[in-house]
């Protein structure tokens, strides 16, 4: 199948989805067949319950991951404004955390469980958030990159055949498209400023575009659950039409910003009406994937940190919920 | 305008910027994804109105410098806000106690400012006063969860109200008063009696006490400070200094 955030494929495993067994109910294959919304309500075959839960708890475990490398600049942000732009970011981030895991809530799992999944490793996020934030020019470059490449991913999700999800989604996108401006505007605010500003802003782009053309997943001949995926009218394109898409959209806005993409094969094809792009070598992404990417063990640690470092705040806010609730409890007796 | 009115528009601006910085810290490591959005928002109204009072300092000093020039170009000792916003604050339950006591100075402080002389400072403390509300009631229902919760979070809580204690008689040291005259600026003294029988009210009912200790030096307004502020300020300013002729 394919995450969210894109890509994320994983090496088999024991929690893969099996694939349908057929046995769907009637009223759910009417439903996809007329391009309706099944909602939580409505008798879901077990497989696509367990495929939607699987994805969007990763999509949700990708926001969050994704506010540590980003969120790494907020106290070093190069002027107040920015400052501001970037927290206010980062917050969007953890809200559409939020949204995401109310999404998957619906399906009859609960945001507790999911971050214990994250934690111990049983459940994935968005590898592209392995990467550092070296620079100023990464914030720049994660929001007009990797931002644009989530919603090339995740516009399709707004007609996601999951009611919930679609509409969690209508929001996200909306959100992440002015994120994706904004990193539009801090690169080209620094690849018109110093020398040193443009280098700064070329070298980012420079390490973060190959990493988000791996954000769509592998080629379609190798992405065994993608027709399982769409059949169900959870995906809607394919892996390398999405891949092409961004390619297309991302070439003239690299010419207007003044900066190059570290592509020699990038070219137009008036054949094809689309750009010619090298061929992605997803080694580098099986590595990441596989836990030896640049930062898999700080963005755990950082995280299960938190989460343990809060502990003892979340059981005061039970153990007080608690004792209200037994204090107006005995005020009605 | 004298220098002074310029110097305590800056006191309230760094007071501010300063514990932005701090909240900034939160984003990503607070105890439930919840209070992620909840840090970050207040975090983003404390540096929204240290960005408009920096602005209006500047106006005021006469010199032409901004915001920004304000914020990264200024070394420790010129920095006037107080203590209390700047030492590190990684604990929970420290970050609920500042925050009672700051947010509730700030509430007192801009409901006086909003009818100040100085139409700038008025407008600013006439928003702002909206979002310290909100701010003291988040600091409120966490200090009560907190001081009434687990017997841990209780012994943490008080721990922490103990520990920043010290700090809170900065918030009213004198101002100069000529400008409280002028009805520039609010009277620290008349903050100080609703501040702590606010913040006193709620550690009561959240089974804590105040404590019984003695002011620390005070000397932030006049930028003597912790050697906390140095490293913020280190990691706050390097990229612009790095980079004198940018902008960004």
């Amino acid at each position: 199948m394919v995450g969210v955030y894109g890509n994320d494929f994983t090496a088999p495993d024991e929690t893969a989805p099996r694939p349908a067994t057929g046995d769907e109910p009637e009223t759910f294959r009417a439903l996809l067949e007329g391009e309706g919304r099944v909602e939580p309500r409505d008798d879901l075959p077990d497989a696509y319950r367990r495929t939607l839960v699987r994805q969007i708890a990763q999509h949700a475990h990708s926001e969050i991951i994704g506010m540590q490398p980003e969120g790494n600049w907020i106290s070093r942000a190069p002027s107040l404004r920015r400052k501001a732009i970037l927290m206010a970011k980062v917050q969007d981030e953890a809200g559409h955390g939020l949204y995401l895991y109310a999404a998957a809530e619906t399906l009859g799992v609960d945001r507790a469980d999911l971050l214990d999944q994250l934690h111990s490793g049983r459940q994935k996020y968005s590898s592209i958030f392995n990467y550092p934030t070296l620079t100023w020019a990464d914030v720049g470059a994660i929001g007009w990159l990797v931002d644009g490449a989530a919603i090339v991913n995740q516009v399709p999700l707004c007609r996601c055949s999951y009611g919930p999800y679609a509409r969690a989604m209508i929001r996200v996108c909306k959100e992440e498209s002015f994120h994706q401006r904004q990193g539009f505007e801090i690169l080209h605010t620094l690849s018109h400023g110093t020398p040193a500003q443009k280098a700064m802003a070329q070298d980012a782009v420079d390490r973060y575009w190959w990493p988000s053309l791996m954000m769509f997943g592998p080629p379609d001949d190798d992405s065994p659950n993608s027709a399982q995926s769409m059949a169900w009218g959870i995906k809607r394109f394919s892996n390398d039409d999405l891949r092409q898409r961004f390619v297309d959209m991302t070439v003239p806005q690299a010419e207007a910003l003044g900066l190059t993409l570290p592509d020699p094969e990038i070219r137009w094809n008036d054949e094809r009406g689309h750009y010619d792009f090298g061929e992605v070598d997803f080694t580098e992404l099986f590595e990441v994937i596989k836990g030896n990417g640049p930062c898999n063990a700080e963005r755990m640690a950082h995280r299960v940190r938190a989460h343990e470092d809060g502990a003892w705040v979340r059981e005061a806010a039970n153990a007080y919920a608690d004792k209200q609730a037994a204090r107006a409890g005995a005020d009605v007796a | 305008m004298t220098d002074s009115h310029a110097g305590y528009v800056l006191g309230l601006a760094d007071d501010a910027l300063i514990s932005a910085q701090r909240m900034g810290w939160w984003i990503s490591r607070a105890p439930q994804l919840e209070e992620d959005v909840a840090l970050a928002n207040i975090g983003l109204d404390q540096l929204g109105q240290a960005r408009t009072l920096l602005a209006h300092a500047g106006a005021l000093e006469g010199d032409g410098r901004s915001e920004d020039d304000l914020a990264y170009l200024r070394d420790e000792r010129d920095f006037r806000n107080v203590k209390l916003v700047e030492r590190p604050q990684t604990d929970f339950a420290v970050t609920m106690a500042r925050l009672l006591v700051f947010a509730t100075w700030q509430a007192e402080l801009y409901a006086a400012l909003a009818g100040s002389t100085d139409a700038t400072l008025a407008g600013v403390a006439g928003k702002a006063v909206k979002e310290v509300a909100y701010h003291v009631d988040h600091a409120r229902q966490w200090v009560l969860r907190l001081g009434d919760g687990t017997d841990e979070s209780h012994r943490r809580m008080q721990a922490a109200v103990d520990a920043e204690w010290p700090f809170v008689e900065e918030l009213f040291r004198p101002v100069d008063p000529a400008l409280v005259a002028a009805g520039v600026a609010a009277d620290p003294t008349v903050l100080r009696a609703a501040v702590l029988r606010r913040v006193g009210q709620v550690l009561d009912e959240a089974t804590l006490s105040v404590p019984d200790v003695a002011p620390a030096v005070a000397g932030g307004r006049d930028g003597l400070h912790t050697e906390h502020l140095g490293f913020l300020l280190a990691e706050m300013q390097h990229l612009t200094r790095s980079h004198p002729e940018a902008s960004w």
